[in-house]
């Protein structure tokens, strides 16, 4: 089990953050998944297996929600 | 902010555009009315598209990423549709509310954002570490273990440490919502994000960044909000399905009554003046079709619930305990450092009349008897002698120390056979003796052979503990129970002067969580224990909500307690309860406010009463009243 922190630059639309949570939620190998609006940033529980795609998926996720956020490893 | 600007321009430009275009309707004659007609349609669709252009962008980008039902689309579509029925201005306004709506809703972040920042500005950018003998400006997170750093004053100390060299006072604020100073001076320990106020100070690093207080409360604090409340989480569920409800609502509307009212005498007539009657009244609906006003409004009424506690001193490590703790029923305290300072000090002197030296010579005898020991007592003892006569111990005096495991000790004090230890140790000696049925420790000194008086050594009570009594009370907690490892007398004195209503004494760590089990279970309501965090952490972790105490520089207690209390004031459960209160009010509010306008007004819709300014009501109106609404959280008078 490991825990990943992504920085969302410029999420300000609660709506979409709840759909980006919902659909990173539902990687596979993603136990759980948590945005916190407030502080722009996305807590991702997962195994160690999908870490190597995970940034990659994430990315792909948000673009898909909120093109102009920006995503940052942390 | 960026973002906020150019979509405040994009605004400004497009009101501009759409004022212009309304005056030409109104004034400018043209020759023929479909001229007329076409001119005004260019210069609406014209505004429309300043105003609206990234949404239009934005929709046409995400229906081709396969996303249909979002804000955007259905913003765009409302227009067009409007458009379509011959309604410019509507079709122009639906467009220039979303943006105001969003604008705000970003703006209502912003600002959250900036006032948690603001509140938490306790970061520190640099530390000036002494590396070779000269001064060097480094990130703090550079700095190494046990090496010495100077903070100046008017500087953050930037990681915990303890004073080598020189004495100051100490802004703790930001840190404990304490607004007296704290004097430090050589051997005291400081916890990064004070300010320091006026001397140089010298401190060796004790924890590096990473652990340090500082970074630790900031990790908390950002973290608090991604647990989210049970609130919270219906919303973001009821938002799922609202939207595709509403839409395919809209569908209907829009092409269900005109087949049916197209059936009338002489077969099926689709007429296109109904149609459009009740496409006005489904685009209704599509305006209405964004739950932004909740799933903006519910979270931010949470971050500014966490705010306002962190601003009073209190962590609270998610919304979700934010939620919960103002239904607490009943309160479990444990005793040592959470009701009572955890302090010992001497509280009462028995001199017996025929003892020669007084109340300050018995005192002298007994500092100087267990100066040698190593038990907290002795500590106390030292502490009234000094505070007493002024001077220290002087060791030289004491000779034939023997240590009498849990009686006492036997000494000789300038020459003199000194007991001093329980009434055990009268008993052994046969040393007739007054009981002093005081409580607390109770140190009984004979000497030469002789009864000479005893000493109380006793924990304070602190002095807010009673206060916060009254305000659980008062706040409809029914139950407050005290868990103590101490003696039941010392356990029943406390619970006495603070009214408690029970007390279970004399227990080990693993019978609190026993006894906490117990209580649980036979509790309705939720349960909150409150414990100072360092040996309490499996009983903390096990209540509903575990607040610790006096949280700074204790890991334990910030790894396991749910709420942490800053400044030691057990008065504090109430004040977050307040908050919580208020907190879950404003929610609520919003929640009932927001939907119940929106049902009234897609009902209204249906049946062709309400207009599409209504339904721009129902959705940027109804978004601003409970943003606002949402912003009052945290604001509460103490």
């Amino acid at each position: 089990m490991m825990k990943k922190i992504y920085i969302l630059e410029d999420l300000d639309c609660a709506h979409c953050a709840a759909k980006i949570e919902a659909d990173v939620a539902e990687l596979s190998g993603v136990e759980s998944a948590a945005i916190s609006l407030m502080a722009q940033k996305l807590t991702i529980n997962c195994s160690e297996e999908i870490k190597d795609t995970l940034t990659a998926d994430v990315k792909k996720i948000v673009k898909k929600y909120e093109p102009d956020v920006e995503v940052i490893e942390k | 902010m960026k973002k906020i600007k150019k979509r405040f321009y994009r605004i400004l430009a497009g009101t501009a555009a759409f004022v212009a275009a309304l005056l030409v309707e109104k004034y400018v004659e043209f020759g023929s009315p479909s001229m007329e007609n076409n001119v005004e349609l260019i210069l609406f669709l014209i505004a429309s598209f300043i105003i609206g252009g990234d949404v239009i962008k934005k929709a046409v980008s995400n229906i081709t990423r396969g996303q249909v039902f979002d804000e955007q689309f259905l913003m765009m579509l409302a227009t067009v549709c409007a458009f379509f029925v011959g309604e410019y201005p509507e079709a122009v306004a639906v467009m220039l509310f979303y943006q105001v709506g969003e604008l705000f809703q970003s703006y209502a972040v912003y600002n959250s954002r900036k006032s948690i920042k603001d509140l938490m500005n306790i970061r520190p950018d640099s530390a000036n570490v002494i590396r070779e003998n000269e001064i060097m400006e480094v990130s703090p997170d550079e700095v190494r273990l046990n090496e010495i750093i100077l903070v100046k004053p008017g500087e953050k100390v930037p990681l915990d440490g303890v004073v080598t060299e020189g004495t100051s006072s100490l802004d703790t604020s930001a840190l404990t919502g304490e607004s007296i100073p704290k004097d430090v001076s050589v051997g005291d320990g400081v916890i990064s994000g004070c300010i320091n106020i006026n001397g140089n100070l010298r401190i060796q690093v004790t924890k590096e960044f990473g652990e340090s207080t500082v970074n630790k409360i900031l990790e908390l604090v950002e973290n608090a909000s991604s647990r989210k409340a049970k609130t919270e989480n219906f919303i973001t569920k009821f938002a799922r399905y609202y939207t595709p409800i509403v839409v395919i609502l809209a569908v209907l509307l829009a092409f269900v009554p005109p087949v049916i009212l197209g059936f009338g005498e002489g077969g099926f007539a689709f007429s296109s003046a109904v149609f459009s009657k009740w496409l006005y009244r489904a685009l209704t609906f599509l305006v209405i079709s964004c739950p932004c006003a909740l799933v903006i409004s519910i979270p931010l009424s949470f971050f500014g619930g966490l705010g306002g506690a962190s601003k009073r001193g209190v962590l609270v490590k998610g919304s979700n305990y934010l939620e919960i703790i103002s239904d607490v029923e009943t309160v479990v305290f444990d005793k040592t450092g959470t009701l009572t300072k955890g302090n010992f000090v001497v509280s009462g002197i028995q001199v017996e009349e025929d003892f020669e030296g007084g109340r300050k010579g018995l005192l002298e005898i007994a500092a100087h008897a267990e100066g040698f020991s190593g038990h907290p007592i002795a500590k106390s003892l030292a502490d009234a002698y000094r505070k007493e006569t002024g001077k220290e111990i002087d060791t030289k005096r004491v000779t034939d120390v023997l240590e009498e495991p849990g009686h006492g000790v036997s000494v000789k004090v300038d020459g003199r056979n000194v007991l001093a230890g329980n009434d055990k140790l009268m008993r052994k000696e046969q040393i007739s003796h007054k009981e002093n049925d005081d409580y607390g420790t109770i140190v009984y000194i004979a000497v030469d052979g002789k009864f000479a008086g005893s000493i109380v050594i006793s924990d304070e009570i602190k002095p807010n503990a009673k206060e916060a009594v009254t305000r659980l009370r008062n706040r409809g907690v029914k139950n407050l129970v005290m868990l103590t490892g101490d003696n039941p007398k010392a356990g029943n004195k406390v619970a006495d002067e603070l009214g408690l209503d029970t007390v279970y004494a004399q227990l080990l760590p693993q019978e609190k969580v026993e006894k906490l089990e117990e209580i649980m279970k036979n509790s309705t309501g939720r349960v909150a224990y409150v414990g100072d965090g360092v040996n309490d952490a499996p009983v903390l972790a096990m209540a509903d909500i575990g607040v610790a105490m006096g949280g700074l520089g204790s890991d334990a207690a910030i790894e396991a307690a749910d709420i942490v209390i800053m400044n030691d004031e057990p008065g504090k459960i109430a004040t977050v309860m307040d908050i919580s209160k208020k907190t879950m009010l404003i929610a609520w509010e919003n929640i009932v406010f927001a939907i119940g306008v929106k049902v009234l007004v897609l009902f209204l819709g249906a049946i062709g009463l309400a207009s599409m300014w209504a339904a721009v009501f129902a959705d940027v109106g109804v978004a601003f009243i409970a943003i606002l609404n949402a912003m009052r959280s945290g604001r509460i008078r103490e």
